[in-house]
């Protein structure tokens, strides 16, 4: 396991070492300690390398990730996972707002909360998330899946396009365009597997599905008046 | 982008680490606003029948001893000063009123930072590292301290732009986001006769609480009509005598996470400036939530 630490070690040395494994991989388990709420950690990964982000991470870590596994073994910052591409991110805190952007593959775990706009624009990757998520959270989702097993904030799915929220708590308010949707076996089987993988023991019968009603997204050219 | 970090302590025995504690703080929040900074630092209190002002000059040379006699002479009043850089704490045994007519007076040029019995505050343009120097930032004792780091949107980098401003007795706001309504606010502020320095839209908040505190509003009430009528982006800190309040606006697009152990309440845009605090990997740290009112008070005052 290679070990670098960000108290001696500047970030842009980290993200260059990790880059350099696109070419061969040498080291396949990497650990950084005191990352202390840097920004930008482990961004742009695109082996199937494993790092262990021991503490707290600032903005955008984990972006743009493709096949890599990344943990956080603490809080994230904004942005955490966001472009996301194929891999896992597991956040073992909390994460802060957009966790998760426009984020078209792979699975972002985050066993606590999730902050405001959790999944905004999302394109298709699998979110889980053990506590709440905040207002706007899949805000103009297209693809994926938002999974979440606390309550979810104001406006949730506001203008959505097909991706599919679950949520096990209340929610405070749908946003425009989302409604509830029955559960039928296809969707507690979908949310059983995304349960299973992220490791969470609930009852996927206990979730109510949320989509989008298909209302807002299809342009009729007869209302172009309105516009 | 700003910067705005808050420290208060729970445990007395801290008090003399203050300036310590914050500094790193401070510092670490430059990369978000390098154009200015400053802090409001509780503590020293004076007595009741007493007030503390922070006088600051846009001279470094300012003859203070000439200042501090004509005013002892004009109030006919016990007075304690001592200076720091280019600012000035001076302690009166006298009426806030009357010591503002006389300072207006007899030196229209020297401005008032902060008035009250606790608060003083101190801040400059340049890098935070450059200021929290020039002030002994890290020598500083109290009980609590807010700060800021600038990065100037709203309006020009001088010292009367930097943060933080005060809000009325003992009471200050740091802020970071930017507010889209401070001009018709301002108008209408100035129209119930509160006065403005700068063209700054957080010296709009901060006379827009002032004026709510004056209206005999609580701080909880206050910041509740602030949720109401202020509309833009903000992240607020906010000191009181008692203690400090963190709010952010309904959207809550400008960052904020706070830390509590049993030793203190740390506030800051990002955790970055809260790593280097004692006990910090034991802490209880969260988001706030938007449109929700922090609020920690000292039961004792």
């Amino acid at each position: 396991m290679k070990t670098i630490d960000l108290s001696s070690t500047p970030v842009r040395e980290l993200n260059q070492a990790l880059h350099v494994q696109a070419g061969a991989v040498t080291e396949r388990e990497w650990l950084v300690t005191h990352p202390d709420g840097k920004h930008n950690l482990a961004v742009g990964l695109n082996e199937a390398v494993s790092v262990d982000i021991q503490g707290h991470s600032g903005y955008y870590c984990a972006g743009m990730n493709q096949k890599a596994t990344i943990t956080i073994h603490g809080n994230a910052g904004v942005g955490v996972a966001e472009n996301m591409m194929s891999g896992l991110v597991h956040v073992k805190g909390s994460a802060s707002q957009s966790a998760g952007a426009t984020a078209h593959g792979g699975l972002l775990i985050i066993d606590g909360d999730a902050g405001a706009r959790c999944g905004i624009s999302l394109k298709g990757a699998d979110i889980v998330v053990g506590g709440s998520v905040g207002h706007m959270s899949c805000f103009m989702g297209q693809a994926g899946r938002l999974v979440v097993c606390g309550d979810a904030g104001d406006a949730l799915g506001d203008s959505l396009y097909e991706t599919r929220i679950y949520v096990k708590g209340s929610v405070k308010s749908l946003g425009s365009d989302c409604i509830e949707k029955a559960m039928r076996a296809e969707h507690l089987e979908e949310l059983t597997e995304l349960l299973n993988r992220a490791g969470f023991d609930e009852d996927p019968a206990s979730f109510k599905r949320y989509g989008s009603a298909r209302q807002l997204y299809s342009f009729k050219v007869d209302n172009a008046a309105a516009y | 982008m700003c910067g705005i970090v808050g420290l208060y302590l729970k445990n007395p025995e801290l008090e003399s680490q203050l300036g310590a504690l914050f500094e790193p703080m401070l510092l670490a929040m430059t990369d978000r606003g390098p154009d200015s900074a400053g802090f409001a630092i509780y503590g020293d209190e004076v007595v009741d029948g007493w007030i503390k002002l922070t006088l600051q000059s846009t001279t470094a040379d300012y003859d203070w001893s000439s200042l501090m006699g004509a005013l002892e002479g004009r109030l006919g009043c016990s007075l304690d000063w001592f200076s720091n850089a280019d600012a000035v704490v001076l302690k009166l045994n006298a009426d806030e009123h009357q010591a503002r007519a006389a300072l207006t007076e007899l030196a229209p040029e020297v401005r008032v930072m902060s008035i009250g019995q606790s608060i003083e505050i101190l801040k400059g343009m340049g890098l935070p590292a450059a200021i929290a120097e020039r002030f002994s930032l890290s020598a500083m004792k109290g009980s609590h301290i807010i700060g800021h780091t600038r990065m100037a949107t709203e309006s020009a980098v001088t010292m009367e732009g930097s943060h933080p401003f005060s809000t009325g007795n003992d009471l200050c706001l740091v802020h970071n986001g930017s507010l889209s309504n401070h001009s018709r606010l301002r108008q209408e502020l100035k129209r119930r006769g509160l006065q403005f320095e700068t063209e700054n839209d957080t010296e709009v908040a901060a006379a827009y609480l002032t004026w709510r505190l004056r209206e005999g509003d609580s701080l909880k009430q206050a910041l509740d009509h602030a949720l109401n009528d202020l509309d833009g982006f903000f992240t607020f800190a906010i000191g009181t005598r008692e203690g400090f309040a963190v709010i952010r606006d309904p959207i809550a697009c400008k960052p904020a996470v706070l830390a509590e152990t049993e030793d203190y309440v740390a506030m800051a845009s990002e955790y970055q400036a809260l790593a280097g605090l004692p006990g910090i990997d034991q802490a209880r740290v969260w988001e706030p939530e938007p449109a929700t009112m922090y609020i920690w008070e000292r039961k004792s005052a």
